[in-house]
């Protein structure tokens, strides 16, 4: 049975009161709160553990590099990969995908193309777009339609023998859409292509499993899944990281060092160089332990209600647009009549309901959908009607004041 | 009074929704357009530059209340004025314009017409130095 109230009691920020108004958080597409297992688990490291790994042979360091390895052996269940050793940490989603995307360069040549889709968040977007710049590769995209999913036609037709790297959100951040990334993922390996999915609005809401979708990249961050700021991971099969060269070079990472060259130790560590985030490795396990107790199905089945409960409220109100399709994660964006998306947000925050108003880091989107931005609120675990009502409840405050 | 009331003040839904001197000027002598990439905001300030003094001004713009409300003040505040006294213009300035306080991140929605408008003139000035005209 899944309880909400009990969860949201997880969440001790949940008990603040922001502009004397109990706190609404509804901007988890952004960040979620943390539950203080995760806290506490982070807490306990500094506490009793804290040591560097990987280098010493004395007992804190032994437990700091277990507790680290553990989080990567976590991470690989959590997403259905065969090993650690196909895990690598990183600091966010983003940092996971310019990995992906500067240790390919070598696997590409000028007149190569990369293909996108129009829904793209700047993470899976700018990299790629400068890579193309840089070395002479076409970038294409996959065409969105009216209600903000995915055009067949458009996928089948720009991804072809010339594609090399297809880059695609498992769920877009701006407008709730459920990619079929295990269709792409096929159509791109019938071209010899590669695909790199952006997981970090879909691995938080359901459960993703990276050998039944069969992608060759995963990256999703901690932060958005529970866990803490700072830890992000890339899913990558092992075979593509084995080829692939190093990303960052320094300590760590390294076999052999000489005067003139260096020769590298294998994946997961030879993308890990320096000091890592310990600390937020042992916060990440925590989040995923917290997920998996409440089962990744059910909480996806309890958003799915949240969803349906949110969209018929949402387009029972007047003057209020809703952009994206209607079957969706939970990510609402929206347009109140004659109101810019900022005044939007400040007056729901004034009801102490938090929400994003601007254009949510897809600004090419944004251009397609004729807007300068929307207003966003996006759910989580601890979300349940009365956070929706609240929200509604702001919304008829902002039409009164603009009125 | 609520906070959110006292922020969206009559005076400023007023100017949001009826802006002042909200036009395109092709007269202009210097025309110039920013953008705040944190919330998508745009102002295109417009003037009319004659003997170290604003003659005219226009402008047009997409945005927040707080932005587009605080342009339309502003075009009317400098019309007439000198442009070092324009140049001389601080947040307070503004604030006082609008008559609320605005934490730090409304505070650039609401400078966005100043910082334009001072730009505009920067740009206006090196371009008569270049051109050694003292019409500016």
């Amino acid at each position: 049975m899944f309880n909400v109230e009990r969860i949201k009691k997880d969440f001790p920020i949940l008990k603040k009161k922001v502009r004397g108004k109990k706190l609404v958080y509804l901007d988890n597409a952004a960040t979620t709160q943390k539950p203080f297992q995760v806290i506490e688990a982070m807490n306990s490291y500094y506490r009793e553990h804290n040591a560097n790994v990987h280098r010493a042979i004395h007992q804190l360091s032994e437990e700091a590099t277990q507790l680290y390895e553990k989080a990567h052996e976590d991470a690989a269940n959590f997403v259905g990969a065969a090993g650690m050793e196909e895990i690598v940490f990183t600091k966010n989603t983003t940092e996971s995908l310019n990995l992906v995307a500067y240790s390919l360069v070598p696997t590409l040549k000028r007149g190569d193309e990369i293909v996108l889709t129009q829904m793209e968040h700047h993470s899976n977007f700018v990299p790629w777009q400068q890579l193309a710049k840089r070395h002479g590769i076409t970038l294409k995209f996959i065409e969105i339609n009216n209600n903000g999913k995915l055009s067949d036609k458009s996928i089948e037709k720009n991804i072809t023998k010339k594609t090399k790297i297809v880059a695609v959100a498992h769920v877009s951040n701006s407008l709730g859409t459920i990619n079929d990334v295990r269709k792409i993922a096929k159509i791109a390996h019938e071209n010899n292509a590669l695909c790199v999915v952006d997981g970090a609005q879909s691995v938080p809401h359901m459960k993703v499993d990276v050998k039944k979708l069969d992608v060759d990249f995963l990256a999703f961050s901690g932060h958005k899944m529970l866990g803490p700021t700072g830890i992000g991971v890339l899913y990558g099969k092992k075979e593509l990281l084995e080829e692939m060269g190093p990303f960052l070079f320094g300590g760590g990472m390294i076999k052999e060092v000489g005067w003139k060259d260096t020769t590298f130790i294998d994946a997961p560590w030879k993308f890990e160089a320096g000091t890592p985030n310990i600390a937020e490795a042992a916060g990440l396990s925590a989040a995923i332990r917290y997920l998996e107790k409440i089962g990744m199905e059910n909480i996806e089945k309890q958003e799915k209600k949240l969803v349906d409960y949110t969209l018929k409220k949402l387009s029972g109100m007047k003057g209020v647009v809703g952009y994206g399709p209607k079957k969706k994660a939970g990510v609402f964006s929206f347009n109140v009549d004659g109101v810019h998306a900022h005044d939007v947000s400040a007056i729901l925050d004034s009801e102490g309901v938090a929400i994003r108003g601007g254009h949510h880091c897809t600004m090419p989107l944004m251009s397609l959908l004729g807007v300068s931005g929307t207003s966003r609120a996006s759910i989580s675990v601890y979300n349940d009607e009365k956070d929706i009502d609240a929200l509604c409840g702001g919304i008829e405050k902002v039409k009164k004041v603009f009125g | 009074m609520d906070p959110m009331e006292q922020m969206y003040h009559e005076n400023i839904l007023d100017h949001f929704k009826h802006p002042h001197n909200h036009k395109e000027m092709k007269e202009a002598d210097v025309h110039h357009h920013e953008y705040n990439p944190l919330c998508g905001d745009t102002i295109d300030m417009f003037l009319k530059i004659k003997n170290g003094k604003i003659e005219d001004v226009s402008f047009m713009g997409k945005g927040c209340a707080i932005s587009q409300a605080s342009a339309s003040m502003l075009t009317n505040d400098i019309k007439g004025k000198a442009l070092k006294d324009v140049e001389g213009m601080q947040k307070e300035n503004i604030l006082e314009m609008l008559g609320i306080t605005l934490s730090p991140v409304r505070l650039k929605c609401a400078m966005l017409s100043l910082d334009t408008t001072k730009n505009a003139i920067h740009i206006h000035q090196k371009y008569m130095q270049k051109h050694n005209n003292k019409g500016g």
